[in-house]
């Protein structure tokens, strides 16, 4: 069976806020990547995790699933989740699951780094 | 007097470069027509055989908006033989009422599964009562498809059927993401609704087995508790809940009918 095909890439850019640069095909199998970038990016210490989305080249229910549980964690910690570069396409399936009520969707990496409502 | 319509929000360059990027390269993405489009309310069709109530106007709820323990459930079948996965999600996907265990209704459209497509449900809870709900077809490709909940169902969250094939034969599998959408079911589910659930859906897997081919294949059963805390901010989805809305029905259909009776004369 063929890995997945994505890559996540961790920058840790202020304090307790680090960014994870997905790049790829976000399904179920990508599961492992994205909790080891998890790990990366502080684990239960880190404040606030960005994810951007400006290299996802596809996406599929599992995949979707698989960020569910990645919120479910986040929760548990009490940190906040927060995603951008999203096409529009996208952001109808944030919107279409529901999943933008729990995580905030930004624009540009500056407003989803202060946190701010765009 | 004129009002000046302001767009919903403003975009940054950044976002205004993405979707520019997006146009200008011509693609679609590749699961672009996997993918049902936006809806913010379902419509209900009309379909033969079903009650058909408790679907129209509502919301579509995911994980996030339920109320229960989260569980993520995976039923799993393994067919031998030279059967790919892109043949038995076509044989799902085309008949799949027809693997439903007895007593349940499925009415979808006639065309099978396709992204977008509301189906509704009767579902047997016992008592002769029928829980009239509906799912929605959210994702739909030639190797998995899954279905969304709507408010009222009895759990909030998406069904994802799919195959693969590992060396000893192609796996069907059905994988739930879920929570109780209220308080209610949430009790249902812990006394006897998660057990039903795992024989309604073993019993799925085992009907489409046979078709394929499996004759005495075993389904197995892994049941994952995600987050086991509860969402109380979402009590409140009781107010649609279909099962309570559904004995409401079948306690009402009889003065309804006597209701509609045309009135003899003379």
């Amino acid at each position: 069976m063929e890995g997945p095909m994505v890559s996540m890439d961790v920058r840790h850019v202020a304090g307790r806020v680090a960014v994870v640069d997905i790049k790829g095909d976000v399904t179920a199998a990508c599961e492992p990547v994205l909790m080891s970038a998890y790990e990366e990016a502080g684990g239960p210490a880190a404040g606030r995790l960005v994810l951007n989305f400006g290299g996802l080249e596809y996406m599929n229910s599992g995949g979707i699933g698989m960020l569910v549980t990645l919120l479910v964690r986040a929760n548990r910690q009490r940190q906040q989740l927060a995603a951008y570069g999203l096409s529009e396409h996208y952001r109808e399936i944030f919107e279409l699951t529901r999943l933008d009520e729990a995580i905030t969707i930004y624009d540009d990496e500056a407003s989803a780094l202060a946190g701010a409502v765009t | 007097m004129t009002e000046a319509v302001q767009p919903d929000r403003v975009r940054s360059a950044e976002q205004i470069e993405l979707s520019a990027r997006e146009a200008a390269s011509g693609v679609t993405p590749r699961d672009a027509g996997s993918w049902a489009s936006k809806v913010d309310r379902l419509a209900a069709p009309q379909r033969a055989g079903v009650r058909g109530t408790n679907v129209a106007g509502r919301r579509l709820t995911g994980p996030v908006q339920g109320f229960g323990k989260m569980w993520q459930k995976t039923y799993r079948l393994t067919v031998p033989g030279d059967v790919t996965p892109q043949q038995a999600i076509a044989t799902w996907k085309a008949h799949f009422p027809e693997f439903w265990p007895a007593g349940n209704r499925f009415a979808g459209a006639l065309t099978g599964i396709s992204p977008g497509d509301v189906a509704l449900l009767d579902l047997a809870i016992g008592g002769g009562v029928k829980l009239s709900t509906g799912v929605f077809v959210l994702y739909a490709d030639a190797e998995s498809f899954t279905l969304m909940t709507p408010q009222g169902h009895m759990f909030a969250g998406w069904i994802t059927f799919s195959s693969e094939r590992p060396p000893e034969g192609t796996v069907i599998q059905a994988q739930v993401l879920m929570r109780a959408n209220d308080p209610l079911y949430e009790l249902a589910m812990t006394f006897g609704g998660h057990r039903k659930e795992d024989v309604f859906w073993a019993q799925t897997l085992t009907a489409l087995g046979r078709r394929l081919g499996a004759a005495q294949a075993t389904v197995t059963t892994r049941s994952v508790c995600v987050d086991s805390h509860r969402q109380w901010r979402h009590a409140g989805n009781i107010w649609h809940n279909s099962m309570v809305r559904s004995l409401g029905q079948t306690l009402a259909t009889p003065v309804t009918a006597l209701r509609r009776r045309p009135s003899r004369s003379g």
